[in-house]
């Protein structure tokens, strides 16, 4: 099989409008989280969220160097923070001026979630108080999942696969893990990959609050309520963005003198077959998914030295979760770090895969691992994992795992290493 | 200019996010200003909003430039 490596990164998120700012932040602690801006969320249980901050905050997202202003004005914003985390991608890794001959081997797997929630919301309003006559010609391509890719595949001209990965909150892992596989089995040379959400909009933090998945209980300290794997913590706090990395042929990279960040080598992709929201009970196909990435990665429990859980504040999930991470590491859960971003920017949905990535790439740059905001009060099954409370820890970082799991009982797992 | 004139070009402007000095009475929606035949229907739709009339898509099919859209609004005025 041809080997896959990634070299280069693109992000939008609730803690900068690129990988370097978010990454900073992310390494400093900083929470994304607020009071919810976009909307009055004052009749709601949840009224916060990790929302992308605009172009004048300190750590904002600035559209308008990669989306046209007409395509603002017609996409949901789920597209747009794709089209910019794509878009960065391309040019760090020097790839967005590619040749005819090059563009015809690159595509596109970018998927999302949920898509365009937003303007689903807006145009039915419209439809409601106004008539079908005044719905938007763009409404349906303007909030469907696969327009990230449609999207950019036209904006850099990529005339590869162009696919688009729905898997709830696997969808990013989903993507990166499908798309090294085209290039594996010699599909293309190149591939965007990753997921962007955008649902923080009336019905989307309804909606989610209704399920019984948003944190209630800390209205008053946004910051706080993201807090995996703490006694205290009671739901997910809602965040978007976009995550997008290059994947790469790994011959085609070197012989161009690429900068490679990693190589995918291992995904594993599993269901539970057992509840639309809740995960099994014992956390099966979140282990099977952890296990078969392992095999694939012919690497062993020790070589991985950081994991990226999926980790999302929920009472049950994150137990779950933790005990499977606890039976698979068995003897070396001593030697590796797990922590979980989603303390800092909230939980991405379809994006979280892939901007969690991101972050499990950098920590092998660096050879830092993010921290678990808010850890003040771990349970009693924390025993013996070291979760990084609080504040990053430089340590040696030579390969990574990250979890996703989403709705559906969908699981994905990926092992990456540096190369 | 009339005032319709200054209302058209406003909208063209937003929604296609051209400069205002390309928006010139001459100037072809798809040719000069980047359009395409949904961001047509789209300009309509804004038109009949602003200026409160019905623009049936026969006569919507003939808005080719920004001038055609002026004077079929004022003929409706």
């Amino acid at each position: 099989m041809r080997r896959v490596v990634v070299t280069g990164l693109g992000m939008v998120s609730p803690l900068g409008g690129d990988v370097e700012t978010t990454w900073k932040n992310i390494i400093a602690s900083k929470s994304g989280a607020a009071t919810i801006a976009r909307f009055d969320a004052t009749d709601y249980k949840c009224r916060i969220a990790c929302e992308v901050k605009p172009a004048d905050h300190e750590y904002g997202y600035d559209a308008s160097i990669d989306v046209d202003h007409k395509i603002q004005r017609q996409v949901d914003p789920f597209i747009v923070y794709g089209i910019s985390a794509a878009s960065q991608a391309l040019r760090d890794a020097g790839l967005d001026n590619m040749s005819e001959e090059e563009r015809l081997r690159a595509g596109c797997s970018i998927g999302s979630g949920i898509g365009g929630l937003p303007g689903i919301e807006s145009e039915s309003l419209v439809l409601a108080n106004k008539g079908p006559n005044r719905v938007s010609p763009h409404f349906v391509h303007g909030r469907l999942i696969n327009l990230i890719s449609g999207q950019v595949s036209i904006k850099y001209g990529l005339m590869g696969p162009n696919h688009a990965v729905v898997t709830a909150c696997s969808t990013g892992a989903h993507s990166i893990g499908d798309a090294a596989r085209m290039i594996a089995m010699d599909d293309a040379d190149v591939m965007l990959a990753g997921g962007a959400e955008s649902a923080i909009c009336p019905i989307g933090i309804a909606g989610f609050a209704q399920a019984r998945a948003l944190s209630t209980g800390f209205n008053d300290t946004p910051e706080k309520a993201s807090r995996p794997y703490d006694v205290n913590r009671d739901g997910f706090v809602m965040g978007e963005g976009a995550g997008v990395v290059v994947l790469e042929e790994y011959e085609h990279a070197k012989k161009r003198g690429a900068k490679i960040y990693a190589e995918v080598i291992g995904y594993g992709l599993t269901g539970d077959a057992y509840h639309v929201t809740a995960p099994h009970p014992e956390g099966n196909g979140g282990f099977r998914s952890m296990q078969m990435a392992l095999k694939r990665s012919g690497l062993a429990l020790e070589d991985i030295d950081y994991v990226n859980a999926h980790g999302t504040s929920t009472p049950l999930g994150d137990e779950l979760e933790l005990g499977a991470v606890k039976r698979l590491f068995g003897d070396h859960l001593g030697s590796m770090s797990m922590s979980s971003t989603k303390s800092a920017i909230g939980h991405l949905l379809g994006g979280a895969g892939a901007v969690e990535s991101i972050f499990c790439i950098l920590a092998m740059r660096d050879q830092i691992v993010p921290p678990t905001l808010n850890l003040d009060e771990p349970s009693e099954s924390c025993k013996g994992v070291d979760l990084v409370p609080h504040v990053a820890k430089e340590r040696k970082v030579r390969a990574v795992l990250n979890n996703s799991f989403g709705f559906g009982g969908t699981n994905a797992s990926l092992i990456m290493k540096a190369i | 200019m009339s005032e319709t004139a200054d209302r058209v070009k406003k909208i063209v402007v937003e929604h296609l996010g051209v400069e205002a000095e390309k928006v010139t009475e001459d100037a072809s929606f798809i040719d000069d200003l980047g359009a395409d035949s949904l961001d047509i229907v789209e300009l309509v739709m804004a038109f009949e909003e602003e200026f409160g009339v019905e623009i049936p898509d026969d006569a919507a099919e003939k808005i080719a430039t920004v001038k055609d859209a002026i004077d079929y609004i004022d003929s409706k005025a």
